[in-house]
């Protein structure tokens, strides 16, 4: 490697480094994706400029291609398909991983057809991290692939269980493990890396095929991170320094995000990743108890809110569901208007991904101080006069706090309950993800309003407006 | 083991502890964003598919190459738009957007 382009190289590594660190702040965020963007470019430029290559035709087409395609899905996606662009995103960065790492054996084997053998020796952590290359990038591509197809809802989003599921997982890793290692001793065998690419590719849908969609977020993120160590481990097969920490740096924060989701839902990784949470979901939905709970109109809460000083607003998946985060945002600013303070709470959980909450409330225009997160609201819940609940249930169910046998006890909630007065928005009173009937709902001060959030908030505004 | 090998291990070890200090500093707030950027950064498999793609022999591998520009440059190019255009939507209260 030519010293121009190594010091290109760098430069894009402190350009990737820069560009994380500005996103520790929404006013430099952008910037930081600019830096990124940047860094991509000079690394491109400069290796466009190795000796190595000797033909464009080919990059030229992928470039226009894939630049394309992914320009076209970027503009497209609407917000609350977030999930999926990026679970696609990350399968796109294995399945490149995968292609550039078998691309490079071919290349090492010293002929263009395969199953000629003219290879001088080849060093042996080429070849193993060749293996884990392969492994990773493929895993990445299929998993991606089903999370994609189940968050899309081609696939149904509950798990897909069969017996011995984990049994099976754990014999195709071995199984390549020890391919893997034949390969090693002898890399002319290149079936081996073929079969090790199928298997690989099996083990990517099976072990996301057991994962309910309320845990997506945390798949989504663990893919994330997978597809950062396939790059970092195709840096290592190239002895390429920038592939190394590019690579490293997605994957420290896929694993990141992927510990953030599991301490909000409670859960171990282990216990998402195998227990198949959410099978018997859709069989529980008549299951809530025949409680009295206290039905009142738009016209109670809207003279409710307008008598309040203080507002807190806890936003969940359902909202966005019914489309009605405009509208959430125009009941804001008439509140606000009236001298009446609002905020927004917003739960690691809320959502589909990690963050997605924000996204959605940001493109909705609220502007993003009015955004707060667990930590910073949950003991001012007590001073508020209403925490006005709208799609949400399983982040604000007390149940969490006491209730040993509940499956959510012990995850860290909002303290919607601690307010003066609980206003909730919803659809009906069936259990939430976790199948958890919530008490809050029964609760005295809790002014239950049923129906579509967005009708709901519609006729607020309206009432709101006179 | 390689002295090659020892430098990439290296690299490797002290990128992770750089990403944990950075990464755990990004708010939960703009966690897609990050997310999505640094997805389109783990494209960076781009500058191996070129190389792979550029070789001139019309072989395997350059078709392989091919897609894996393909591939990586979907990565890169709607990772940093999407993100751009995510972030393009977080104004503070006078509806300013962010730089």
């Amino acid at each position: 490697m030519n010293i121009a382009l190594s010091i290109a190289y760098l430069v894009a590594s402190v350009c990737f480094i820069l560009g994380l660190k500005l996103l520790s702040s929404p006013t430099t965020a952008r910037r930081g994706n600019i830096y990124g963007a940047l860094g991509m470019l000079i690394a491109v430029i400069a290796t466009l400029t190795d000796r190595q290559i000797v033909d464009f035709t080919y990059i030229i087409v992928g470039l226009i291609i894939g630049g394309g395609i992914g320009l076209l899905m970027a503009v497209r996606v609407e917000m609350t398909s977030m999930p999926q662009m990026v679970g696609l995103l990350n399968g796109f960065g294995g399945g490149a991983s995968t292609l550039v790492a078998f691309a490079e054996y071919i290349r090492l084997s010293g002929s263009a057809d395969l199953t000629v053998w003219q290879a001088g020796p080849i060093n042996l952590d080429v070849l193993i991290t060749l293996v884990f290359g392969l492994l990773i990038g493929t895993v990445t591509f299929t998993g991606s692939g089903v999370a994609f197809a189940k968050l899309q809802g081609i696939m149904k989003s509950a798990p897909v269980l069969f017996s011995f599921q984990k049994q099976l997982n754990l014999l195709i890793l071995v199984a390549s493990l020890i391919l893997g290692g034949l390969f090693v001793v002898d890399p002319s065998q290149w079936y081996l890396l073929l079969i090790i690419i199928g298997l690989s590719a099996i083990l990517g849908v099976t072990s996301v095929i057991p994962i309910g969609g309320a845990d997506m977020p945390v798949v989504i993120s663990l893919l994330n991170s997978y597809s950062g160590l396939a790059a970092a481990m195709t840096g290592f097969i190239l002895s390429n320094n920038v592939l190394i920490i590019a690579g490293t740096l997605v994957g420290t924060s896929g694993i990141i995000l992927t510990q953030i989701m599991c301490t909000a839902m409670n859960r171990s990784l282990a216990n998402v990743l195998f227990a198949g949470v959410g099978a018997d979901y859709e069989a529980s939905e008549e299951t809530a108890e025949q409680r009295t709970v206290i039905r009142y109109t738009p016209e109670d809460t809207a003279y409710m809110l307008e008598n309040a000083q203080s507002v807190i607003i806890i936003p969940g998946y359902g909202l966005a569901v019914a489309q009605a985060q405009h509208i959430l945002h125009e009941v804001t600013k008439l509140l606000m208007e009236r001298g009446i303070s609002v905020r927004y709470a917003i739960h690691p959980v809320a959502g589909r991904m990690p963050g997605h909450m924000n996204v959605l409330l940001a493109e909705a225009n609220v502007p993003y101080d009015l955004l707060l997160e667990m930590d910073q609201i949950n003991d001012d819940f007590q001073n508020t006069d209403i925490s006005l609940i709208i799609g949400a249930n399983d982040v604000v169910n007390p149940a969490a706090r006491y209730k040993k046998s509940s499956p959510l006890y012990g995850m860290p909630i909002l303290n919607a309950d601690k307010a003066r007065t609980v206003m909730v928005c919803k659809r009906s009173l069936n259990p939430g993800f976790a199948g958890e009937d919530n008490e809050l709902f029964y609760d005295k001060k809790t002014m239950m309003v049923f129906g579509d959030a967005k009708a709901t908030l519609t006729n607020l505004a309206h009432l709101l407006k006179k | 083991m390689t002295e090659t090998l020892m430098i990439s291990i290296y690299v490797f070890v002290l990128a992770t502890f750089v990403g944990v200090e950075i990464i755990s500093k990004v708010p939960p707030l703009l966690h897609t964003p990050l997310m999505s950027g640094s997805n389109a950064i783990s494209g960076i498999t781009l500058v191996g598919s070129l190389i792979a793609a550029g070789e001139g022999h019309a072989g395997v591998s350059v078709f392989l190459g091919m897609i894996g520009v393909i591939f990586a440059t979907i990565n890169v190019v709607g990772g940093f738009k999407v993100t751009d255009r995510m972030l393009g939507m977080f104004k503070k209260d006078g509806g300013k957007p962010a730089k």
